[in-house]
Formats: structure tokens, sequence, C-alpha cells
């Protein structure tokens, strides 16, 4: 209060708003004070905060992305993509010309640029032999051009001369400045990398009108040459692929009187080539000599149904699934392994959550009922695995577990296994179950020791002086009480064990490995990163919500560690 | 267990058959071992009920004796019969029938159990700890297995004979010279020694400070923002890994020093968080407000009070957090290059090509690291409650 006096204060009250010591509000204050309170804990907790959305948060995001990113059909083929839309694959027929010519000059590009494999992997997940089918094309694409190419020079030997050609196509007068930056557009979207800057290159506006084809075919030379090689493209000899243009363009009707009336530069080269008369380039006729796969209707319908940016193709394959033109469809009987591995997952996880407990309760009532001192002493048996490294457990299981191990030969030497007869007990399901129990049970005991202690001895004296015997005072006073024990262990195991990946990898042999074990393969040997993403994504949608029901159960505040 | 039980000696139609039920029972792994199975059986139990009936009749004031005696009895036969590991054998076993005929014939097996108990709940409670005893065997075996293999001379992953007569040629450092002395296996020491304390370093600055922002009385969306931090605990490595693998190639730190260490930061930061907002929990405020009432600001106070209280949790967490670096191998496959092979990759790698028992002699000294480790972290627990005032469990 301002005023020290009763009377002034009772009047405040009456009269208005309650004061503080500096004449605001006292409603106001608070309230400052609070939103000052709030403010300097979120500037405690926002330096980790970001550092966890930068260097966690943002790789899980970039992981659930990649698993419908699809950008590389529409970045490698994207004209051959724009006229394929009317194409209508049920109706049995290869797409047209137009189609073929498209992907003529999109895969001389991206074969150039060393695209064309990758695309040919990507969509050979969906349909076997289109890896074979780009790689075999893409080398064999400069005959085309060369066919064209020689009776050019032929008649005028400056048509093969890179800076004769590089003149012709500048022109005089305005430039193409749209044509370029198209260009430049699809090249960054099909290398990753920049391409601007200064090339050396301005199609001219006349020239380009002219020869439409052969414009942009020497545009995508061009700027490839002048960005990615780092040359001029003036000091270059052209592709084969603007030769294949230029008698596109010369074949067109209409185009062959026009030139005779152009004067720009390299006009009589112009009409040297005019002169050759060229046939129209059959692209068709040129793919199907190359592979009459390219006529096959299910090829261009996959490379249509995968045309789009984003795809729920990776996801349908996860869970043995693809897409049809007719719609999504199970895969055949022999492809499907991920639904398999998702059920082992699941299974074993569970297999493991459940030797944890039976062999986790025992010790944890145990603990919880001996003398402190005894019961401490004893801990260190359940925190020292706890604490000693994963890969040392692991490999102490491998030494325990093998056929010439520990396990088998003390088994042989009490005479209980015949030295022919060495249990298997590793590269097989049983070896995961038992190393990844050992593993995880320290996970279990902890979170039930801590519940059990809290549990009265005196309940189950109780229980049974009022006549229950052990079994009853046991299972209907004590385990009621241990279940949030349980629960939390269990959540935790089951949580910890579905994602694990060394160990099975290490002890698993074929049969004992986890959908991880598969996701870790696609990423680092299959590089089928859409689908290891893919299957991440739904193994992580698991994880998120066993972690849900954790918060709700146990609560994340009340996560121990160590006891 | 306050009420105990007056003990009286049992009367010898107790314990000689029980006794020979156990006798019996090692006789069978004697017996199968040797070829003869029923003969074993029935020689083992014959042996301990004869046994049994000397100590506890004869020898029954002469405890100490009669255990001894049998003790080193045994420990001959075992030499005996299978040389000085047949000895050691044959010792524990008579250590062990000594203390077990003792311990039935006077009845002490009673005395910490209240009076009431009838002989099958007696016999229940032994054997229940017997299960979990044999628990605690599977717990710890696999990590003391590990410890005379690293010395094995040969380079098996297995007990040679030689290691089994305990015959000193069996044993030898080999596997630790080569570990000291390979590069592949310095070099991953060196980066896991480079790599661990920076990663430690980063999540226990960062988490120390958001630990303290949390645990203030009035934190907007303190669930949500606590349930990030704590997912990378939650999520699978493997999912980690790939998220990283792809998100850190992107931005150019995949195979960088810098781009393993902030991923194992990101990994350890849970663990910081939790041990901090424990100790937290029990920290009494009006410490802090007094402090600030004698006139100090904020930095002294957080140095001078909150800091050395909180010291013990902060440390702890470092020490997860540095094991969780130290022992990580997924991430740092997929973030990692040649040049940030660490410790378990080099590990990882070994076993998968099991190369040589080398990775035992690591696996030893791993293991006196962590039993290092395990002993500091109880320490500092019990330090950190008898700070806050409460009493050390």
């Amino acid at each position: 209060m301002t005023s020290t006096s009763d009377s002034s204060a009772e009047q405040a009250a009456a009269s208005g708003p309650m004061l503080a010591a500096d004449g605001t509000p006292l409603k106001k204050s608070i309230a400052r004070a609070l939103r000052m309170q709030k403010l300097r804990a979120l500037a405690l907790i926002a330096p980790l905060l970001i550092f966890i959305l930068v260097t966690f948060i943002a790789p899980i995001a970039d992981m659930l992305f990649r698993s419908v990113e699809n950008q590389i059909v529409s970045t490698t083929l994207p004209r051959t993509i724009t006229t394929l839309e009317g194409w209508d694959g049920s109706a049995g027929e290869a797409p047209g010309e137009d189609v073929f010519a498209a992907l003529y000059y999109d895969m001389f590009v991206a074969a150039e640029a060393k695209e064309h494999t990758k695309l040919g992997t990507r969509l050979n997940y969906e349909q076997t032999g289109i890896s074979s089918l780009f790689r075999k094309s893409g080398r064999k694409l400069d005959d085309l051009g060369k066919d064209y190419q020689k009776p050019f020079e032929k008649a005028a030997k400056d048509l093969g001369d890179g800076a004769a050609f590089h003149a012709l196509m500048t022109g005089t007068g305005p430039s193409d400045s749209a044509l370029l930056e198209s260009t430049r557009a699809r090249l960054e979207a099909l290398t990753g990398d920049s391409m601007a800057g200064e090339i050396g290159f301005a199609p001219g506006a006349e020239i380009s009108a002219l020869l439409p084809l052969t414009a942009a075919a020497y545009a995508d030379f061009a700027v490839f040459t002048a960005r990615v090689d780092g040359d001029a493209p003036a000091d270059e000899d052209p592709w084969e692929a603007v030769y294949t243009a230029l008698a596109h363009d010369l074949a067109t009707p209409g185009t062959i009187e026009k030139i005779a009336s152009y004067t720009g530069p390299g006009a009589e080269l112009l009409q040297a080539a005019a002169d050759v008369a060229p046939s129209l380039p059959d692209y068709r006729a040129f793919f199907e000599d190359v592979d009459e796969d390219w006529l096959d209707v299910a090829n261009w319908s996959t490379i249509q149904t995968y045309a789009p940016n984003y795809t729920s193709g990776y996801f349908l394959n996860a869970i043995d699934m693809q897409k049809t033109p007719d719609g999504t469809a199970l895969r055949d009987d022999d492809e499907r392994i991920y639904i398999m591995l998702f059920k082992r997952t699941m299974f074993m996880s569970l297999v493991i959550t459940f030797s944890c407990i039976l062999l986790g309760y025992p010790v944890a009532w145990l603990l919880a009922n001996l003398p402190m001192r005894t019961a401490n002493l004893l801990m260190i048996l359940v925190l020292l695995p706890f604490w000693t490294s994963l890969l040392v457990r692991t490999s102490a299981w491998k030494v325990m577990l093998q056929q010439q191990g520990v396990i088998n030969d003390v088994l042989v030497w009490l005479g209980l296994v015949e030295d022919t007869a060495r249990l298997i007990m590793i590269n097989n399901q049983l070896g995961t179950i038992i190393a990844m129990t050992h593993i995880l049970l320290p996970f279990m005991i902890l979170p039930l020791y801590s519940v059990m202690q809290t549990i009265p001895p005196t309940y189950l004296r109780a229980a049974k002086s009022l006549g229950a015997t052990n079994w009853t005072a046991f299972w209907r006073v004590y385990f009621p009480q241990s279940i949030p024990g349980i629960g939390a262990g269990s959540i935790l195991v089951f949580i910890l064990a579905i994602g694990y990946y060394i160990t099975p990898e290490i002890v698993g042999g074929t049969t004992g490995t986890f959908i991880s074990n598969r996701i870790a393969y696609h990423i680092s040997s299959s590089l089928n990163w859409g689908l290891g993403a893919a299957l991440g994504a739904i193994l992580l949608a698991a994880v998120l919500l066993l972690y849900w029901c954790y918060d709700q159960i146990v609560g994340i505040d009340n996560v121990k560690l160590g006891g | 267990m306050a009420a105990l039980t007056p003990v009286k000696p049992t009367p010898a139609s107790f314990y000689v058959p029980v006794v020979a039920a156990a006798g019996g029972f090692a006789g069978i792994f004697v017996g199968t071992a040797q070829g003869a199975t029923l003969l074993g059986l029935v020689a083992g139990a014959a042996l301990l009920a004869g046994i049994a009936l000397l100590l506890a009749g004869a020898l029954s004031e002469k405890e100490k004796a009669g255990r001894w005696g049998l003790f080193v009895l045994m420990a001959l036969a075992g030499f005996t019969l299978g040389g000085l590991m047949g000895g050691i054998i044959g010792a524990l076993f008579g250590w062990f029938f000594g203390w077990f005929i003792y311990w039935l014939s006077t009845g002490r097996y009673r005395q910490k159990l209240v009076p009431y108990l009838t002989p099958g709940q007696v016999l229940w409670h032994y054997t229940f700890r017997v299960i979990c005893g044999a628990i605690f065997v599977f717990l710890i075996t696999p990590i003391i297995v590990v410890m005379p293999l690293s010395f094995n001379a040969q380079d098996f992953f297995t007990f040679t004979p030689e290691m089994l007569r305990l015959d000193p040629d069996g044993f030898s450092m080999k596997h630790y010279d080569d570990f000291f002395t390979n590069s592949d296996w310095q070099n991953a020491l060196w980066n896991s020694l480079t790599i661990a304390p920076m990663a430690t370093l980063l999540s226990v600055t960062f988490g120390t400070l958001a630990a303290i922002g949390l645990s203030q009385p009035h934190v907007p969306y303190r669930q949500a923002i606590m349930a990030i931090l704590i997912s990378p605990m939650i999520v699978p490595l493997i999912i980690s890994a790939a998220g990283m693998y792809f998100f850190y190639s992107r931005i150019g730190l995949q195979g960088t020093y810098i781009g393993v260490v902030l991923a194992h930061a990101a990994l350890g930061i849970p663990f910081v968080i939790i041990t901090v907002t424990a100790t937290l929990v029990g920290f009494d405020r009006s410490l802090t407000r007094a402090a600030a009432n004698m006139g100090a600001n904020p930095t002294t106070t957080f140095f001078r009070i909150q800091m050395p209280l909180i010291l013990p949790g902060v440390i702890s967490g470092g020490l997860f957090a540095f094991i969780t670096s130290f022992d990580e191998v997924v991430v740092v496959l997929f973030v990692g290059s040649a040049g940030q092979k660490t410790l378990p990759w080099q590990m990882f790698t070994g076993l998968r090509e099991q190369i040589s028992p080398t990775i035992l002699a690591v696996a030893t000294i791993l293991v006196a690291l962590s039993i290092l480790l395990l002993a500091t972290v109880e320490i500092l627990r019990r330090r950190s409650e008898r700070l806050r005032g409460m009493t050390p469990a």
C-alpha cells in the first residue's frame, strides 16, 4: 500500500483495485511478475530446446519427409512427365512419338549429369528391370545424334565446330531469356546445384523462334557445360542431341522456307544444313531398337504412377503393398517380408518383455523385502550390467552362446549334451531373446523395485492374519499394488526392445533380426532411403504411441535412473 | 525380520536325507562327466549321507574343525582326480557341504524366519532365494566370463584346455598388448576420448540450464517441452541415426567430428535433464531467496548456493551423458566416417567379423571403467541426498 494509514487502504480497497508498492494495480503487478518468471524459465530452457530441435527433431522430420518425397522422377524427366499426362495406360498401347521425343532430350541431359541411373534405381524398386533399361539407354543416346551429325558436318564443316555453332545460336538482336531461365531451373532441379551466374551464352530470340528444339537442346548444353563442367560453351563441340534437335526442326514443315529468308550470323551454315534435308527423327523406333522394353506398358505405367512429387509408394511398400494402375494391391506372396518382419519384431519384443517380467519380478521382490544393507549390495549386481557397455554384454553373449562357447562347453563337460550335438543358441531367435532379456532386465527391475519399495509389508501380514493363504495374500493384495511397476517396466522394456539394432545384428543371424536391421540395411546397403524412412516412420509411430502410454501411466517426470 | 525362532538341533532323519539328496544331485553331474550317471547319483548320495552323519553326529560340537576338515579333504580328492581345477572345485564343494550340513543339523536355517512358518513355507522361502540367486547369476555371469577369457593365450573366444587346467602357459597379456599397440584400436580409443567429453560438456551445459528452467514453478507447456527433451532417449537409435544421416548430409555435417559430437550431445541430454531435475525436486527455494535477501545477485546465488547443492546431480548426469556417448555405436556408424571410428564402432566391426579376442580385453577394460563410474554415481547420489537433508537410501 502506498499509504500507511489504514483508512486510506480501506478507501482504496473500496473505491478501486488494490495497489502494489509502485502504484500499479496489484493484479497487474502479480501478472507481470508471473510473466517475468515464465520468461526467465523459458529463457533458460530455450537454448536446449533450440539445440534439440536442430540436432534431433529436424533430422526426424527430414526422415519423415524422405518417406513420402519422390521428386526424382519429375526432376529427371520433367518434359516426359508433362507429355505423358494425357497418356492412358489401360489402352494397352505404349505412349506416342511426342513422349519419346521428350524422353530422348530429358534422358540426354540426365545421362550427361549421370542422374538417369539414380532414377533407374529408384523406379526399379517398383518395377524390376527399369534400372538396366535406363542404364543401357543412357549409353546409346549418342548414336541417334551421330547419325545426323555426320551428314551435317559433311555439308558444312563448321556445323561441327563449337564456336561457329555458338555464334549461330546466339544470333543477333534480343535474346530469349525465358528459355535460358527455364533451362537453368530445370538443371538446378536435376543436379541439385545452383545454375546461376554467367554462362557465356544467350539464345537469340529470332533463332529460338526459328529452331525451337535446337535452341532448347543447345541451351541445355550451354548451361550444363558452363556451370557443371566449368568450360565456355563456345570452346566445346555441341552435344549429339543438338543435331538430333536440328534435324527435327529442319524436318518440321515450313522451317526450310523460313531459313531461306534468315540473315543472321551463320545463315549460310543453316542453309547448308537445310540443304541436307534430314528426315524427321523416329525417337520411338530408336528407343525400341535400344530395348524393346521401352514399348512395355507396365514400365510407362510405373513412370506415370510415380510422377508426382510426393508418393505413398514407400509406405505401401513398407506394408507389402504396391501401387498398380487399378489402385493399391498386395504384393506377390514371395515379395512380402515387411509385415512378417513387423510381426516378428512385435512378437520377439513381447517375449523379451515377458521374460523380463518373469525374471525381474522375483528379484525386485527380494530386493524390496531384504534389509537395506543387503539389498544395496545385491543392487550392485543389477546396476553393474546396467552400466556396462552394451557391446561388452553383446560380445559376452556371443562368447557364451556360440557352438564352441562357454554354455555348450559346460553342457558337454557335464555330459548333458553330446559333443557332436552342441546346441545352436546363436544366430537365431533364441540367441536374440536371451541376450536382449539380459540387456534389458535392469530396465524392468529398477521401476519394479521402486514401486515395490512403497508397498507396506504389513499389508501382506494383515491379509495372512485374516486367513488368506500365501498365494491368496500375494495374488489379491500384493500383486495388484505392484502392477504400476510392471506397467512402467514393461512399456520401457518394450519400447527399448522394439527398436534394438546392435544385439540382433550380432547374435540374431537371419531369423532373429528386427525391423531396425532392415532399416539399417536399406539406408547403408541397398540405398533405398525412401523405404528405409517409411519403415522408420511406422516404427516411430509405434514407439511414440507407447511413449504416450508411458507418459499417461508413469509420467515422464518420474523416469528414474540407477534406482 | 525381528521375530527370531529359537535354534534347536534337528533330528538325523531330517538332515541326512536332505544332504543325501543334495549330494546325489551333485553326484549326477560328476557322474555324467565321468560317463556313469547312475553310479554318480548313488555314490554322491551315499557319500554325503555318511559325511552328514559323521559331522553332525560325532563332530557336532566341533563345527570349525569339521568344516575345515571336509574342505581340505574334498580339495585333496578333487586335486587327485582333476588337477588344480579339480582341487578348486572340490574345495568349493567341501566348503558348501560343510556349511550346509551344520546349517541344517543345528536348525540355524530357521533362525531368521518367523516361528509359525510351516515346513513347506520354509522350503519355499529358500527355494525362492535359490531362484533369485540363479537370476543374479544370469545377470552377472556374462560380464564375469569375459574377464578370464581376455587373458587367453590363443586367439579363441573359448576356454582352452590349458586355461581349464590353470596352466600359466594358457594365459597371456597379448590381447592387452594388441589393444595398446595396434593403431586401429588406439585411434578408436582416441576418437572416443575426444568425442565423448565434448558431447558431455554440451549436454551438461544446456541440460543443466534447462533443468533449472523446468523446475521453476510456472513454466508454460512444461509437459510438451519435457516430452521433446526426453525424446532422444525414447526414439529408437536406428531412427535417430537414419534421420541424422539424412539431415546432417544435407547440411554438410555428416562424417565430421562436429556432427558426431552434436548427435551424441543430443542423445545424452535426456539423462542430464532427468538426473538434474530429480536433484532439484528437493531443492529448498528459500535458500536462494535468503541469498538474495542478503544482497547476492542472481549469478552469485547460482554459483555459491544453488550450484554446490545440485552439483552431485549434475555430475552424475554428466557421467550418464559420457557413458552414452562413449558406448554409442548406431548413430556414429551412420553420422561418422572412418575418421570418427570410435571404440564401440571398432568393437562392433570386430564382433561382426570376429577378428580377435582383443575385443574381450577391451571389454574387460570397459567393465572396470563401468565399475568405477557406478561407484562414483552411487557415492554422488548419497552425497546429494545427504546435502538435501534426506537419509541416504
